[in-house]
């Protein structure tokens, strides 16, 4: 075992050598880091750097080797490098040509001053307002192509839509369905709760049928599918776009739009309602069946009092809402995939991003429409 | 000691479902050799690359690197072994989140306790040991040519002055030129820091530029021998494969370089 690395600096009145000794190494180079910057380097003399007995060099131990020598150089000194074995000399060389003397200086991050941090909040505005004009540009595009495909509806691809109604709705009811009829179990039973204290259970029944059919029908469908579908009209494309098969299907002289996004767009937005009125239904059972349980409201009694409390117009407004709903999801999704780089690392932030986006968007949608609503008195 | 091989694969047997890969694979690669392994598509040169650092844990056989038996090996064993190996995958795989100084400084700060102003200085010189211009330590990778990020990840390979080194088709997908300036850089670097190379690749010209001996994955065995005997093997494969035209192009081209190089020498 060759001993640990050390250095030894002898001082005569002529000149100074610096002794070095065993393994110079990555593994060592802290220790002799310290050593080196501990060491009070002369000034106009004449050094000698003894490597006579180190024996093992690396590309670290060389660099350590090279600092010293330009740090005793900058401050005037002759410096010799003395008794280095022959077969460690290639290393050095190869160092001394390709190695830069002073490092890059790690750059501060800008964001930790003020003005860093208000301008970061400049920058982030400007790109939200970008990225929503983007969209809407994007919106536009979408719209002459399906204006196009009116004009021309042989070219709709139909297997296409199919699948893609089969992917976002028919494989999404079991689980929008469970989610809503435990939605309608869980307001059943706090509306019971608080209700039962003015003795109004029955309006448990007026709650859960507004409740469900207006509002949390369509917002959870919504929510789910933009987690479900939005986020894989992203992947999907976003990894087409990464494969450069987007830019295949335009040299074939295919439009990307129409292939890929019509399908997408039309798709979800025949099956959203749908699956909107199904969820519904399942929300009503769910509160149904623990009115029964919990309040003892027999179904036959639950039904006269959903028909008094509820007219066909509460249902409409939820499945109404939903072909809009679904227009987002789709149309942020595609967008986002479209926005891949051709970074694989670029599909998984813009897939977060494109959820986020399309629930966000039909949140503030169904706020509209809620405002929207009232002033027409509905 | 000093005699042993650095690396010692006996039997090794890969197999992926009822597909067998390798049967039957021995390969001895000694201390400070360049050795290129080649073969046909799908014949696993990868994946014995993969199966010697494991990262695939074979069907069968023994793998032996600087002295230890790697699929018997402890955690801590076989940890230590690979602080003394460095891998460079065939795009670099560079931490796409980190930049390229960070990159190496990856195995470092994981290794060693470090300073950090250590540290930079050891990263800033692995970057000028592969040649990239000072600028690209602070870049991301996604910022880099194909090129530039295989450089980077050598540098990373590079990280902890590795004794072994497997390189994963260096040169696929860089222009001649610049495959060719690879090719040099790794003989640079072999020759002054008497590393152990083990390279996949395609390249003919490579082959014949960097490496001592070459071992040919032929009939899920491997052939190993130097260029010269191989260029006599009559097996249908290594025949059609250095006699082809671009086989006999890549000879050409080396012999016109080492009569250029000799000329001046031999005065």
């Amino acid at each position: 075992m060759a001993p640990a690395a050390t250095l030894f600096a002898a001082d005569d009145p002529d000149a100074v050598i610096l002794q070095a000794d065993g393994d110079w190494l990555v593994a060592t180079a802290t220790a002799l880091d310290c050593e080196l910057r501990a060491l009070n380097l002369p000034q106009g003399r004449h050094v000698t750097v003894d490597l006579g007995r180190v024996e093992r060099l690396d590309t670290a131990g060389a660099w350590l080797v090279l600092r010293t020598e330009h740090a005793l150089e900058v401050r005037g000194n002759r410096v010799e490098i003395a008794n280095l074995r022959p077969n460690l000399k290639p290393l050095l060389e190869q160092v001394r040509v390709t190695g830069h003397v002073e490092p890059l200086p790690h750059p501060v991050p800008p964001h930790h001053t003020l003005a860093g941090f208000v301008a970061r909040i400049g920058e982030i505005t400007v790109r939200v307002m970008h990225r929503g004009y983007m969209i809407l540009g994007f919106f536009g595009m979408v719209s002459i192509t399906l204006a196009r495909l009116l004009a021309h509806p042989s070219r709709l691809r139909r297997t296409a839509t199919l699948v893609q109604m089969e992917r976002t709705g028919l494989d999404a009811m079991p689980i929008t369905g469970l989610l809503v009829f435990l939605i309608g179990v869980v307001i059943a039973y706090q509306g019971a709760d608080q209700l039962r204290r003015f003795g109004a259970e029955i309006y448990n029944v007026n709650l859960l049928g507004v409740g469900v059919l207006r509002e949390l029908g369509v917002l959870m469908a919504s929510i789910v599918i933009a987690g479900r579908s939005g986020s894989a009209f992203t992947a999907e494309i976003g990894t087409m776009t990464v494969n450069e098969e987007i830019d295949a299907l335009r040299t074939l002289g295919l439009d990307p739009i129409e292939v890929l996004v019509l399908p997408r767009l039309l798709g979800l937005v025949l099956t959203l309602p749908l699956l909107v009125f199904f969820v519904d239904l399942m929300g009503i059972l769910g509160g149904a069946l623990m009115c029964w349980a919990a309040l003892d409201i027999t179904p036959q009694m639950f039904l006269n009092q959903l028909q008094s409390a509820v007219s066909g117009w509460t249902m409409w407004i939820g499945v109404i809402k939903a072909p809009f709903f679904a227009a987002i999801i789709a149309m942020v999704g595609c967008y986002e995939g479209f926005n891949v780089t051709r970074s694989a690392e670029s599909v998984g932030r813009l897939t977060t991003q494109s959820v986020v986006e399309a629930i966000f968007l039909v949140i503030v949608a169904d706020a509209a429409f809620s405002i929207a609503f009232s002033v027409l008195g509905i | 000691m000093a005699d042993d091989p650095v690396i010692r694969v006996h039997g090794l047997v890969n197999r992926f479902g009822a597909q067998t890969i390798h049967d039957g694979v021995d390969l001895e690669v000694e201390r400070g050799e360049v050795i290129g392994i080649v073969g046909g598509s799908g014949t696993g040169k990868s994946v014995l690359l993969r199966t010697i650092v494991g990262l695939n844990h074979p069907a069968a056989g023994s793998i032996e690197v600087l002295g230890r038996d790697m699929l018997h090996a402890s955690d801590d064993e076989r940890r230590e072994v690979e602080q003394r190996w460095g891998v460079l995958f065939q795009d670099g795989a560079l931490f796409s989140s980190l930049t390229v100084a960070q990159n190496i400084e990856v195995p470092i700060k994981e290794h060693l306790n470090m300073p950090l102003r250590l540290m930079d200085e050891i990263a800033a010189t692995k970057v000028g040991l592969v040649r990239l211009p000072e600028s690209a330590a602070d870049k991301f990778p996604s910022q880099l040519s194909g090129g530039m990020r295989k450089r980077a990840g050598l540098a990373r390979a590079l990280a902890l002055d590795p004794e072994i080194l497997f390189l994963d088709e260096p040169t696929a997908g860089l222009d001649p030129i610049a495959a060719a300036d690879f090719d040099q850089l790794i003989r640079d670097l072999q020759g002054s820091l008497g590393l152990t190379v083990v390279v996949v690749t395609h390249d003919l010209d490579s082959l014949f530029a960097i490496c001592d001996r070459v071992a040919v994955l032929v009939d899920k065995r491997l052939k190993v021998d130097t260029l010269a005997h191989h260029l006599q093997d009559d097996h249908p494969w290594i025949h059609a494969y250095f006699h082809g035209p671009r086989g006999r192009a890549a000879m050409a081209a080396e012999t016109r370089r080492e009569g250029a190089g000799a000329a001046p020498g031999s005065h």
